[in-house]
């Protein structure tokens, strides 16, 4: 199934001396202590990894918590101020602690670097620091789980805000630290990228994967610092009564709105861009073709980087803004659809006639092309005026959010956590049950959220705890489907696993792929390659392989 | 002071200086790693201007909404002093970039003296601050609910010395938080650590204490001046 291309196109123009041979990142160092303070971006990418799949767990259990109590109309198994909480807690950690830092922080750390033939990240304390923020920001948010919980929503508003009880200090300070760390790893990547490439390796040349995660640094970089004022007013709003948002002291609630916005919306790109490159990845390497548009993906993942910044206000069709602004933000809205198509159909090009290989990654790429599709498309019914003015607030958002976040980001997420698995921790995993762990989520997922789409358009209102008897067949049907999600994640987390114990030595390039990544050792030394490489072609050409179709679009 | 016999950056015997310093590992020369630092703080540079800037945003906001009051609010701040301040800040951007070319020409000496110039007009300027703050208290100048100065003839007096507080207070937090980075330099500079083959740090904190410098520059007129 796999051709390897070892040391295919790179030429060894120097000789290493770093560690000895048979040493890796793994075993270079033991204990605790040499990871809690090692410098290697990879050690730093797997305490990421670990770090984030725990808060996804935590949140993915929150939202299992959630679909359960709404099994039936009235109470369940909780209580409305806990049902609160909970659907705070989920949100928060989800989008601060989980998909925020998880691609960047863990596959990022981890490739950004071997990608380019690099060393390390540019800035690798500064890098290690990033890591220690991330936890800092995760115990304040998770502190309040303790400290009398949170009832406000993931986004803050105020004045539930201002007025609740609970830790909303403690939470939104978890969040403020946090968001630094976020800044961090983006200047990190994006000093790393332009000052650290091989020899060889041109703009061009760099992976698709590269590109989506510097247009996302440049997001984090510009956006994460106005949510930190914002959260920063609301702490000093909170304890000093100051009425900077709070209508009742002279404020604007929706000031609140725009300043939370200004980062919050262009964070939704700094979730799905790296997703998206992800998928460029797994599509050209499992589908053995040269990636069709290299470059137009690569400027869409700019563009949407840029757009992502103006439109903002479609968040706020019914909060009073005026007229003129909304109908400008509308518009704005539409533009992102446009850099957002061309990588759609880019991605479809590629597959076409391509020699496609039904692995683990490629179900999860193609499980993405679908929900994503559906995802980006019911974006667009929201950003129409009119039509917002009905689905805002219902289930119809909430299926659209995670349609593009978890049947895009998390999809994307998952099937490359495969795709590099072998590379990471040099095993194989069960080729069948990654398929079959695929399958069953793409089922779930749509059982789950397909269903709110129609609960949404029907006038379900989304964070209700009690609802009218109509609604439940479908709200029961997608709980049901949280549990098969559920156990697809079981799936994939008993394949990993077992993997690392039993699963068969991984070769240096199992999907035959041509970027740098592959053409070091599995796992990789401590210094990523023990020579530097000097790249001579792009990180999809598999023109020059006779396995691979597509040779003539070269 | 042998750095005063050399050509100002060429280099008689570049080996004597900076003698514990070196290339990290993952940087193939010194160029590279000197670039990416100072692209580093660039960056970050950018970042501090995008957090101030939501505070601005929030000043010229609520100054168009409460006009009047922002006004008369204004009327009791102290111009003499943040006039004073203004200069001592300016002063210190001058010193801070007197020390950058001090260090670049491998002159120990100097740099130290214009880093610890550069440390005591930091200093002065909290002082005079700590006086203004003091007085605005005293007369119950305050944000919000605190606000109990009497005579005001407009509402919302409150929301004027709010925003003052944070503006003044983010913008003095970043002045301490300079000002540990100064010593932490000067330091560095008196243990001759740096020299013409490397002084990234003290430029770094250099561009650092400039863009407080620029801030304020900012500040001044916006709160004090500006009726």
């Amino acid at each position: 199934m796999s051709v390897a291309v070892p040391g295919a196109g790179t030429e060894k123009h120097e000789h290493g001396h770093g560690s000895p041979p048979g040493s890796n990142y793994w075993n270079a160092e033991k204990g605790l202590w040499s990871w809690l303070t090692t410098v290697d971006h990879k050690r730093i990418g797997i305490m990421y990894l670990i770090s984030t799949l725990i808060a996804f767990s935590l949140g993915g259990f929150f939202a299992l918590l959630l679909r359960l109590e709404l099994l039936t109309p009235r109470k369940t198994i909780m209580s409305p101020a806990m049902y609160n909480q909970a659907f705070t807690l989920h949100g928060a950690i989800m989008v601060f602690l989980f998909i925020i830092p998880s691609i960047p922080g863990a596959l990022g750390n981890f490739f950004l670097p071997i990608m380019i033939g690099a060393k390390d990240v540019a800035f690798p304390k500064l890098n290690l620091l990033s890591l220690y923020l991330y936890w800092t920001g995760a115990l304040f948010t998770l502190g309040s789980l303790v400290a009398g919980g949170l009832e406000t929503g993931w986004t803050f508003y105020v004045p539930y805000s201002s007025t609740t009880s609970g830790a909303v200090i403690m939470v939104t300070f978890g969040v403020f630290v946090a968001g630094f760390s976020s800044i961090l790893t983006g200047l990190n990547f994006i000093v790393t990228i332009h000052k650290l490439r091989a020899p060889g390796v041109s703009w061009y040349r760099l992976p698709l994967f590269l590109w989506a995660t510097y247009s996302t640094s440049v997001v984090q970089i510009l956006a994460t610092p106005v949510l930190a004022i914002t959260l920063l007013l609301l702490i000093f709003e909170r304890a000093f009564h100051i009425g900077i948002f709070d209508p009742a002291l002279g404020g604007d609630a929706v000031l609140f709105q725009h300043f939370f916005w200004f980062y919050s919306h262009p964070a939704v790109y700094i979730m799905i861009l790296p997703g998206f490159g992800l998928i460029s990845e797994l599509i050209a390497v499992h589908a053995k073709r040269k990636i069709f548009g290299y470059k137009a993906i690569a400027f869409s993942s700019v563009a949407i980087a840029l757009i992502g910044f103006l439109v903002w206000g479609h968040h706020m069709f019914v909060a009073g803004q005026s007229e003129m602004a909304a109908t400008i933000f509308s518009f704005l809205t539409f533009l992102v659809a446009i850099p957002t198509g061309v990588k759609l159909f880019n991605w479809i090009s590629t597959l076409w006639r391509s020699s496609i290989t039904y692995s683990t990654p490629m179900v999860y790429a193609i499980a993405f092309l679908f929900l994503f599709a559906i995802g980006g498309l019911t974006g667009l019914f929201l950003g129409m005026l009119a039509v917002d003015v009905h689905l805002h607030d219902t289930y119809f958002v909430v299926a659209h959010f995670h349609y593009v976040m978890m049947g895009g980001t998390v999809f994307a997420f998952v099937g490359a956590l495969h795709h590099w698995w072998p590379k990471i921790t040099g095993r194989m995993f069960n080729e069948k049950l990654g398929r079959i762990s695929g399958i069953v989520m793409f089922i779930g997922f749509n059982m789950t959220f397909f269903t709110q789409f129609i609960l949404g358009s029907r006038g379900m209102p989304r964070r209700y705890y009690n609802y009218l008897d109509q609604f439940q067949p479908l709200h029961q049907f997608s709980t049901v489907g949280s549990w098969v999600i559920g156990l697809a994640f079981l799936i994939v987390l008993y394949n990993l696993a077992t993997s690392l114990k039993s699963g068969a030595k991984a070769p240096d390039n199992p999907w035959g792929g041509m970027s740098l990544e592959w053409q070091t050792e599995t796992p990789p030394p401590t210094e990523n390659f023990r020579v530097t490489p000097k790249v001579t072609h792009g990180p999809y050409d598999y023109s020059n392989d006779p396995n691979a179709t597509g040779a003539s679009d070269s | 002071m042998s750095a005063a016999t050399d050509s100002p950056i060429g280099p008689s015997d570049p080996k004597k200086h900076s003698p514990g310093w070196s290339i990290a590992h993952h940087f193939d020369t010194a160029d590279q790693q000197f670039d990416s630092a100072r692209m580093g703080i660039w960056l970050f540079l950018v970042t501090e201007i995008l957090f101030f800037g939501g505070l601005f945003c929030a000043f010229f906001i609520f100054r168009s909404w409460y006009y009047e009051a922002f006004v008369e609010a204004n009327h009791h701040l102290d111009k003499v002093m943040g006039a004073v301040n203004t200069m001592v800040l300016i002063f210190s951007s001058l010193t801070m970039a007197l020390a950058v070319r001090s260090a670049q020409t491998n002159d120990k000496k100097k740099t130290v003296l214009f880093l610890l110039v550069t440390l005591l007009c930091a200093g002065a300027f909290l002082v005079v601050k700590y006086f203004e703050y003091t007085h605005k208290i005293h007369d119950g100048l305050l944000p919000g609910k605190w606000f109990h100065a009497q005579g005001f003839k407009h509402a919302n007096a409150g929301m004027f010395f709010a925003v003052y507080f944070m503006m003044t207070g983010i913008h003095g937090l970043h002045v301490v938080i300079g000002m540990g980075l100064i010593l932490w330099i000067m330091i560095r500079a008196n243990n001759g650590e740096f020299s013409q083959r490397y002084y990234a740090p003290v430029e770094g904190v250099g561009l650092y204490w400039h863009l407080v410098d620029l801030v304020w520059i900012y500040l001044f007129p916006l709160l004090y001046l500006v009726g």
